[in-house]
C-alpha cells in the first residue's frame, strides 16, 4: 500500500510499504477513506518530538471501513464505517476505566522510554514517535488498529467522512480544553492559536456556555474564520501587546480563562518570544512556550488555564509565580478521545456544529508531501488538510 | 530513573565491585547511593539518551541529551541527586530475601498494580508454564510435579541454561516463592506477592528475583541472561504481565508495516 513516512525534519515521503496485519487477536485492519494532517504533524515534521525513525508512517485523523478484525473482536465487523481515535486505549486498565483514555496503562509497548522522560508513561498513540509506542499511523491506505472494541466508533450513513473526520482528534481536543476551561455561563474565555484546534475550541466554548470568546492569532484568513464562529479578535503582533489589549477588552478584570491551542511552536516578536527563539537556537530549551506564558499572566485572579496545545521537554521562564499568586488553576494533556467520541457525535448528528468548516484542502494521499509544505508555511490559505487515499486528483482537487 | 517501587541490592561478586568497597568504609552519609547494576543501567540509558538526542540535532533533542547526561553522571558517579533528596539508598539495601546463599549474585525486586482479583493473578502465575508468556529471558518451564518444574533460559549467543525448580512457599492467593535445585547452571531463587491495593484499586504484586553465579562465573555473564539489564528485565517481564492479564495479550508494534528507511 502507499503510506505518508517520516524521514527526518521537513522531510515526509509516499513509500510503498507493506499492507498491515492483525497482530494481536483484538486488532482490526481499516481501509481508510479520510485522513487529515494535524497541527501535531508540524511538531514532528519541524523535529520537534524525540525518538521518531525515518520511515515510520504518519498520520493520527483518520476514519474509514473496517478490513478484517481479530478474532476476540465483538463490536466491530467487516464493512463497518468507523472514526478512529488517535489515542489507542484497552479499556480495562485504572486509568481507562476512569475514562482517561490518553493516560492507558497498557498500550505503550515503549513505555521504558517515555518513563525516562516523564516518571510514568502516557497511552500509545498512532504515528507520533517511538515513546509513544511506535504505532505506524493512518496516513496510508489502510491501518492496523489495537483495541478494535474500545477505540473505533462507528458512524451513520447520512453524515459525509469529512461531518465526522474530527471526531478522531482535534473536535474532541477543543471540547475537552474547553471543559478543562470549567466555564461558568457568562465567562470570557480568551484562545491563543486560530488553527484548526483553536476554531473548534471557540464553537465548543459557546456551546459550553461562554458569553465571549476573544481569538489570538496574526493569520488573516484564520482571525476571518475565528471571527465567524462568533469570537473577537486580537493580533499577537499588535505593538499595544497581547496582555495589554486583553486587560482592555475585559474591562481591566482580565479573561476568566484561558486556552493554549498553539504548543511548544509559539510565534512572536514580543520578548518572551524572541528569548525563547535564542534560547532554543543555543540548544538551551526545548520548547518555545511564548503562548503559554502570556495565557498564564493574562488569566484573571482564580481563573483557569487550558492547554490542548502540545509541549515535548523542557520549559524555560514559566511564570510559575503569576500561576501561584493568583491562585489559578492549569489543566492539560493528550485528549481522553474515546470519552467524548459518542456526545459529540450526536453533536454533529443533532446539527449542533459542523467541524468541517476548516477544511481548506482537499488533496490525494500522494500529495501529502506538498499538503505539508502548504501548512506548515500557511501558504494559500491552508488551515485543515484532507487526504483521501484512493482517489484521483479530479475528485479531491476542491477547495 | 527508577520508580521508588524499584529497588536493586548489589551483592557482591560483579564486575563492578566498587559498591562493595564503599559498602564496608563506613556508616556515615555515602558518597555513593547508586546500586552498580542500577549504575550500569544509568550509564548505558544514559549513554543511550544522550547519544540519541544528540544524533538527532534537534532541540527536542538535546533535551533528551541533558537528560542522558543526568543519568551518565548518575551512573559514572554512583551518586543520584533525586535519590539523596528522597533519601533512598539502592547500593546499601536490605539483603534479606529468598535463597540464594552467601553473599553473592544479583536481587532485584520490583512491584506494578494490576486491575485483577489477587485469586487471578495468583492462579495464573502458580502455573509456571505460563512464566515465558512474559519473561522474554526463559525459553520454557515444564512443570514436572505438585512443586516442582524445569527451566530453560536464554542465554548468550543462542546457547540456554537449565535448571530444576521447586516451590519452597505458597500461600494461596497471597505467595509463592521458588528456588533452583542442586546442579542449576544457575543458582537462584524468586518470590512473588500478591497484596490487595489501598481502596480496593486492584492487586499489588511484588516480585523479588536473585540470581546467584556459579563457582567461576562472573557476575556478569549472568547479567547477560537479562540483557545487561536485569533491573530492567523485571520491570518489562511485570508490565507484561500486567498487559497479558489485563487485556489478554501483550502490546505489540512487531511485524507492522513501515517504510524502507528503516
Ligand atoms: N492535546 C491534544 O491531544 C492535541 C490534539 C491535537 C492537536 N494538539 C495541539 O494543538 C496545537 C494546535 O493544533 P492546530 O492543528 O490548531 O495547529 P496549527 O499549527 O494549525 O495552529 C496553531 C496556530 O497558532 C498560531 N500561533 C503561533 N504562535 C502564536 C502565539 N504566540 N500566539 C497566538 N497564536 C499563535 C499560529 O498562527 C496558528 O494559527 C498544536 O500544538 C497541536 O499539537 C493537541
Ligand atoms: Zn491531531
Ligand atoms: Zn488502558
Amino acid at each position: 500500500m502507499k503510506a505518508i513516512c517520516w524521514y527526518g525534519k521537513d522531510d515526509v515521503r509516499v513509500d510503498t510499504v507493506p499492507d498491515p496485519k492483525i497482530l494481536n487477536q483484538s486488532d482490526a485492519v481499516i481501509k481508510i477513506t479520510s485522513t487529515a494532517i494535524c497541527g501535531s504533524d508540524l511538531h514532528l515534521l519541524n523535529g520537534y518530538i524525540p525518538t521518531m525513525q525515518k520511515g515510520d508512517i504518519l498520520g493520527h485523523e483518520f476514519m474509514g471501513i473496517v478490513e478484517e478484525t481479530g478474532s476476540e473482536v465483538k463490536n466491530l465487523k467487516r464493512g463497518d464505517r468507523v472514526v478512529v481515535p488517535f489515542t489507542i486505549s484497552c479499556g480495562n486498565c485504572f486509568f481507562c476505566q476512569k475514562e482517561m483514555f490518553s493516560l492507558c496503562d497498557n498500550s505503550n509497548p515503549n513505555a521504558w522510554m517515555a518513563e525516562k522522560l516523564y516518571g510514568y508513561s502516557p497511552s500509545g498513540l498512532f504515528g507520533f514517535s517511538h515513546m509513544m509506542g511506535g504505532y505506524a499511523g493512518g496516513q496510508a491506505e489502510y491501518a492496523r488498529v489495537p483495541f478494535a472494541d474500545v477505540g473505533p466508533i462507528k458512524v451513520p450513513d447520512e453524515l459525509e467522512d469529512e461531518q465526522v473526520l474530527f471526531l478522531s482528534d482535534i473536535f474532541p481536543t477543543a471540547y475537552m480544553a474547553a471543559e478543562n476551561c470549567r466555564i461558568e455561563p457568562g465567562d470570557t474565555v480568551a484562545i491563543w492559536g486560530a488553527g484548526p484546534v483553536g476554531l473548534l475550541a471557540i464553537k465548543s466554548a459557546f456551546m459550553l456556555g461562554a458569553g465571549r470568546v476573544i481569538s489570538i492569532d496574526s493569520v488573516e484568513e484564520r482571525m476571518a474564520l475565528a471571527r465567524q464562529a462568533g469570537a473577537e479578535t486580537l493580533d499577537f503582533n499588535d505593538e499595544e501587546g497581547v496582555l495589554e489589549l486583553l486587560k482592555q477588552k475585559t474591562g481591566g478584570r482580565g479573561p476568566d480563562s484561558c486556552l493554549d491551542a498553539v504548543g511548544l511552536e509559539a510565534h512572536g516578536t514580543s520578548m518572551g518570544a524572541i528569548y525563547d527563539r535564542i534560547k532554543a537556537t543555543a540548544f538551551l530549551a526545548t520548547d518555545r512556550p511564548n503562548a503559554l506564558r502570556q495565557a498564564i499572566v493574562g488569566c484573571r485572579k482564580g481563573g483557569t488555564v487550558s492547554v490542548p496545545g502540545v509541549y515535548g521537554g523542557l520549559l524555560d521562564k514559566m511564570p510559575i509565580g503569576a500561576a501561584f499568586n493568583k491562585a489559578l488553576t492549569i489543566k492539560m494533556g493528550q485528549t481522553h478521545v474515546q470519552h467524548y467520541l459518542k456526545p459529540l457525535l450526536a453533536r454533529i448528528k443533532g446539527g449542533e456544529i459542523d467541524p468541517s468548516f476548516i477544511i481548506t484542502h482537499r488533496m490525494r494521499l500522494e500529495d501529502a508531501p506538498e499538503g505539508y509544505a502548504s501548512f506548515k508555511h500557511k501558504q494559500d490559505n491552508c488551515i485543515k488538510i484532507v487526504l483521501k487515499p484512493g482517489q484521483s486528483a479530479a475528485t479531491t482537487n476542491g477547495h | 530513573m527508577s520508580s521508588p517501587a524499584t529497588s536493586i541490592t548489589n551483592v557482591g561478586t560483579r564486575s563492578d565491585d566498587k559498591t562493595d568497597a564503599t559498602r564496608n568504609k563506613s556508616s556515615r552519609k555515602p558518597s555513593v547511593n547508586v546500586g552498580s547494576t542500577e549504575r550500569t543501567i544509568s550509564t548505558v540509558g544514559g549513554a543511550a539518551l544522550a547519544l540519541y538526542g544528540l544524533s538527532r540535532g534537534s532541540l527536542a533533542g538535546i533535551a533528551i541529551a541533558a537528560i542522558g547526561g543526568g543519568l551518565i553522571y548518575r551512573g559514572t558517579t554512583g551518586h543520584c541527586n533525586v535519590y539523596e533528596a528522597i533519601n533512598v539508598d539502592t547500593a546499601h539495601g536490605k539483603h534479606g530475601g529468598v535463597s540464594v546463599p552467601g553473599n553473592s549474585g544479583i536481587k532485584v525486586e520490583k512491584s506494578i498494580t494490576i486491575n485483577k482479583p489477587a485469586s487471578e493473578l495468583y492462579k495464573y502465575w502458580r502455573n509456571f508454564e505460563n512464566l515465558p508468556r512474559f519473561m522474554d529471558h526463559l525459553e520454557s518451564v515444564t512443570v514436572s510435579g505438585e512443586k516442582n518444574s524445569h527451566w530453560v533460559a536464554k542465554a548468550p549467543a543462542g546457547t540456554t541454561v537449565e535448571w530444576d525448580a521447586e516451590i519452597i512457599n505458597e500461600k494461596e492467593n497471597e505467595l509463592i516463592a521458588w528456588r533452583s535445585l542442586e546442579g542449576a547452571d544457575v543458582d537462584n531463587a524468586g518470590s512473588v506477592r500478591f497484596e490487595e491495593a489501598t481502596g480496593g484499586r486492584g492487586t499489588v504484586v511484588k516480585v523479588s528475583i536473585e540470581y546467584n553465579p556459579p563457582g567461576g562465573i562472573v557476575g556478569a555473564t549472568i547479567a547477560k541472561l537479562f540483557g545487561e539489564e536485569p533491573n530492567q528485565q523485571v520491570q518489562e517481564d511485570l508490565r507484561r504481565f500486567k498487559q497479558v492479564m489485563e487485556t489478554g495479550a501483550r502490546s505489540t508494534t512487531e511485524g507492522q508495516s513501515a517504510g524502507a528507511g528503516r
